[in-house]
């Protein structure tokens, strides 16, 4: 050890040696064809009076330190430019005249949500300009403009959605946090809301098999979420929200320079509901009562000149909700499980989630190779959820730790590419079901290898493989594979193929079974997790983008087409309205999923967005193939934006307008219900219409105005049996479309650079 | 101490084979114009025996590369460069090489030159 680090030291120097003079030449950038010199350029190191000027051929020779970081290179006529410097390395700059300063520069707009002709992966990115449309607040809120991601209801008590991609739901998607694994396990359901939405930077939307990089849990694709960045985010942000439904928002951001490398900031969310609301007359609260607190606190150092960078988190949040009849209280009104009931009880639940998130990041990229970095990532989490709903009781507490080392290079040249590395999990749940309690421990660890390569012009492709070893799910390999290719101009057809498993929490996927009298009822098998076997699957996709003009504006339309096969499945079994079934797949199960989405820019500022969606998600369930309730075959999705142009100061209006379409659902089984708890075999279609309009003053202050849901669609009976809630058909599970019906909000954002 | 000079003149050794060096940044002229022309460079850059790295700056001109000198060196670079229709500094595409390049990257020409200029690059 002690060799190396000699041997280190030694190697410091070697590398320094001889490398007092930095030489450049300076050239005109209005003469570029025979890289003629410039003579009598003025070159000096900037706040320094060392400096001198070029020769006749245009080369300089000037003294250099490792201080000196800037170098100014003025000229008569011409604009001065300060390079940043970081070796001695001979340098060539040309230097532009003034007048070319004034030609107007024609920029083209950046599209909100942009679609990748390049990358291998069917991956397109939401930048913060697309987030801002929907105001509202936070991840999981996030993809409202979006078609290619569903978000849905999950019951009619919590007002939690929980998003879709392809037909499946957020456990078959993995949703990383600046690639670290965030929303499982415990916070499966809530953890998207956990998330607040000033604090996203941009969202990647990966279709397909994903990457094995990220471990082996993504099935249906991945999202990932990269959150601001104390370097980059404004110095100070303060953004305020209130909704005609009650709820308040504040969100505070600063950002604070530490030393030349090192950058902190600190988020603070809170929100808070305490108005009650009962429009559908059903007795119970439409939205929950609500309040929490989220602070982060970020670190964020980079030595751009060794390739060093770093991140460092650190989360606290605490969340508490009450849901219920509206005159529930907590204090005096709880019932206990096995409590006898005389019939005036009222019926209300309580959740309270504590989270804490630490997590590290440490990047090295070699300053002479830029092909070649590692990475180190760490994350802790401790999930502490204690929940109660009427009679019935959920607690968990999730413990994870994941590691991650990556290192990444080439063979032979920059066309091949690859990157290998090692991942360590662990996940330690303990679970309170009612009156039965649950303990699990997954460990696991695993090697991953991807290989990149791209031809630079027309076809590329990653192939990745991991071994992973866990002590519950086995051994096992996980393929992925992704092509693309350019068959002709403006065209990306992309393929892939992959395999996905996962260990399925049921009760923290499935939260919503406790708001209902249903009997849980698991068939094991023997299984290592809850008697049942993990989840196994492939997926296959084909996508096709082409880019066009059309009367000078430009577009874009995509195919797609993904399938999900499941080798085995936990099947969820709502079918029986007194009982929710847990077993394994026996037969088929797959999810069908066909998009296609057009952009358009109408005409300048003016864009258009179109999708239309077909789903065929079919499972063998114990009594016999039905398509999967609730998932609706058919879906059209309409978004329109227009932005004025920016003023002086940065002024604009900026307008939106999103249109959905929901086709017929099918409700699961009702029919052995009394007759006025029946609720037929399907939900029939309806139509949803957002708005937002946004008035930005300067590049400091914005108002924005608000209306969701315009048309005032409602589900009539979103809970069943809400007349006798400690009976026994009571259910809040089914619910297919919104609840509250017409809200406007209204909100404002303030900015310090 | 022995150990020492051992790894002094161990490092002494590695100095000196230097001159060749396995990962050398080198950075070249190269005449084009567009995105098109960027990728057609880098492309005969990176199909030269040797070459690791290549990028292609579009406003300075500057190919820069990262090669082993043990397996090639500028020249060749500049030769497969040349061939695939751009001027390096040392060695002139040939007229035929030139031709091949699609219209819109005729660098030799100004009026395609001020074209791409004007559109803001």
């Amino acid at each position: 050890m002690k060799k190396i680090i000699i041997s280190i030291l030694f190697l410091i120097p070697s590398l320094t040696f001889g490398q007092s003079i930095l030489k450049g030449m300076i050239m005109d950038r209005s003469y570029p064809e025979g890289n003629q010199g410039v003579e009598g350029v003025t070159v000096f190191w900037l706040n320094t009076n060392v400096g001198t000027s070029t020769n006749e051929k245009g080369w300089f020779s000037i003294p250099y330190k490792e201080e000196y970081k800037k170098l100014v290179i003025s000229y008569v006529g011409y604009r001065t430019d300060t390079i940043s410097i970081s070796s001695a390395e001979t340098i060539h700059h040309f230097i532009t005249p003034e007048n070319e300063l004034d030609e107007v520069q024609i920029t083209s707009r950046k599209e909100a949500t942009q679609k990748s002709f390049l990358q291998t992966a069917n991956t397109f990115t939401v930048n913060s300009e697309e987030l801002l449309k929907a105001a509202c607040c936070n991840l999981a809120e996030s993809f409202e403009t979006n078609p290619s991601i569903d978000v849905n209801f999950s019951d009619a008590l919590t007002g939690t959605r929980q998003i879709q991609m392809l037909g499946l739901k957020s456990p078959y998607l993995l949703i990383t946090q600046e690639n670290i694994p965030s929303i499982r396990g415990a916070a499966q359901v809530f953890g998207l809301t956990f998330t607040p939405g000033t604090w996203v930077e941009s969202i990647q939307v990966t279709k397909g098999a994903g990457s094995v990089i990220n471990g082996y849990e993504s099935i249906s694709g991945q999202i990932n979420a990269e959150l601001v960045k104390p370097f980059t985010d404004n110095k100070f942000f303060l953004n305020a929200y209130g909704s005609l439904g009650g709820r308040l928002e504040l969100n505070t951001h600063f950002n604070e320079r530490v030393s030349d490398k090192w950058q902190t900031g600190l988020y603070v969310h809170g929100n808070y509901r305490g108005q009650k609301f009962d429009r559908n007359d059903d007795g119970f609260l439409d939205f929950p009562l609500a309040n929490q607190i989220n602070v982060m606190n970020r670190w964020q150092y980079t030595d751009a000149e060794k390739g060093w960078v770093s991140f460092i988190n650190l989360r606290y949040m605490d969340d508490s909700k009450q849901t219920g009849q509206m005159d529930y209280n907590p204090n005096t009104d709880r019932v206990l499980p096995g409590a006898v009931l005389s019939g005036v009880e009222v019926w209300g639940g309580e959740i309270d989630t504590k989270r804490l998130d630490a997590s590290a990041k440490l990047g090295y990229v070699f300053p002479e190779l830029p092909f070649q970095s590692f990475g180190f990532q760490f994350a802790y989490s401790n999930h502490q959820q204690d929940s109660y709903f009427g009679q019935r009781i959920y607690n968990i507490e999730h413990q994870s730790v994941y590691s991650n080392f990556l290192f990444s290079s080439i063979i032979g040249d920059t066309r091949n590419k690859f990157t290998t590395g090692l991942t360590f999990t662990h996940d330690g749940y303990n679970e309170l079901v009612e009156l039965t309690s649950f303990t699990r421990v997954e460990n696991s660890i695993g090697g991953f290898f991807e290989y990149a390569y791209d031809n630079i012009e027309n076809f590329s492709f990653n192939a990745g493989v991991r071994i992973d070893s866990h002590n519950l799910l086995g051994t096992f390999v996980t393929p992925r594979i992704h092509l693309r290719y350019v068959p002709w101009e403006k065209a990306t057809l992309r393929l892939s193929a992959g395999q996905g498993r996962k260990s399925t929490n049921i009760f923290a996927e499935n939260q919503q079974l406790f708001s209902s009298a249903r009997q849980i009822d698991i068939r094991s098998t023997g299984g290592n997790i809850y008697g049942l076997n993990p989840e196994v699957a492939w997926n296959y996709g084909i996508s096709y983008l082409q880019g066009f003009r059309l009367s000078e504006q430009k577009g874009n339309i995509t195919f797609d087409f993904y399938r999900t096969q499941f080798q085995n499945q936990v099947v969820v079994d709502w079918e029986n309205p007194q009982q929710i079934s847990f077993y394994n797949l026996e037969g088929e199960s797959y999810a069908n999923s066909f998009q296609v989405e057009v952009n358009y820019s109408l005409i300048e500022d003016l864009d258009l967005r179109v999708a239309y969606k077909y789903y065929d998600i079919e499972i063998d369930y114990s009594n016999g193939r039905l398509s999967k309730p609730l998932v609706p075959n058919h879906r059209f999705f309409a978004n329109i934006g227009y932005e004025t142009q920016k003023q002086l100061k940065g002024s604009q209006w900026k307008f939106d307008l999103t249109y959905n379409w929901i086709g017929e659902q099918r409700l699961p089984n009702t029919s052995t219900n009394p007759v006025q708890y029946q609720l037929g075999d399907n939900a029939e279609s309806y139509s949803l219409l957002n708005a937002q309009i946004t008035k930005v003053f300067s590049d400091k202050f914005e108002l924005y105005l608000g209306g969701e849901n315009l048309t005032n669609m409602r589900q009539k009976n979103p809970i069943l049996a809400s007349d006798n809630p400690f009976g026994n058909n009571f259910d809040s599970t089914i619910v297919y479309a919104p609840i509250f019906g017409r809200m406007f909000y209204s909100g404002l954002r303030f900015k310090i650079d | 101490m022995k150990k020492i000079l051992i790894i002094m003149s161990f490092l002494l050794i590695g100095i000196s084979v230097q001159a060749q060096k396995k990962n050398a940044k080198v950075s070249i002229e190269v005449d084009g114009v567009c995105m098109m022309c960027k990728k057609r460079i880098e492309k005969a850059a990176l199909s030269t025996k040797g070459v690791k790295f290549a990028s292609w700056d579009m406003k300075t001109h500057q190919l820069s590369l990262i090669l082993d000198e043990r397996k090639t060196n500028i020249k060749t670079v500049q030769k497969n460069v040349a061939a695939a229709g751009h001027d390096t500094k040392g060695i002139k595409a040939t007229e035929h090489a030139y031709n091949s390049v699609s219209p819109c990257c005729k660098y030799r020409d100004p009026e395609v030159v001020k074209n791409h200029n004007k559109g803001g690059q």
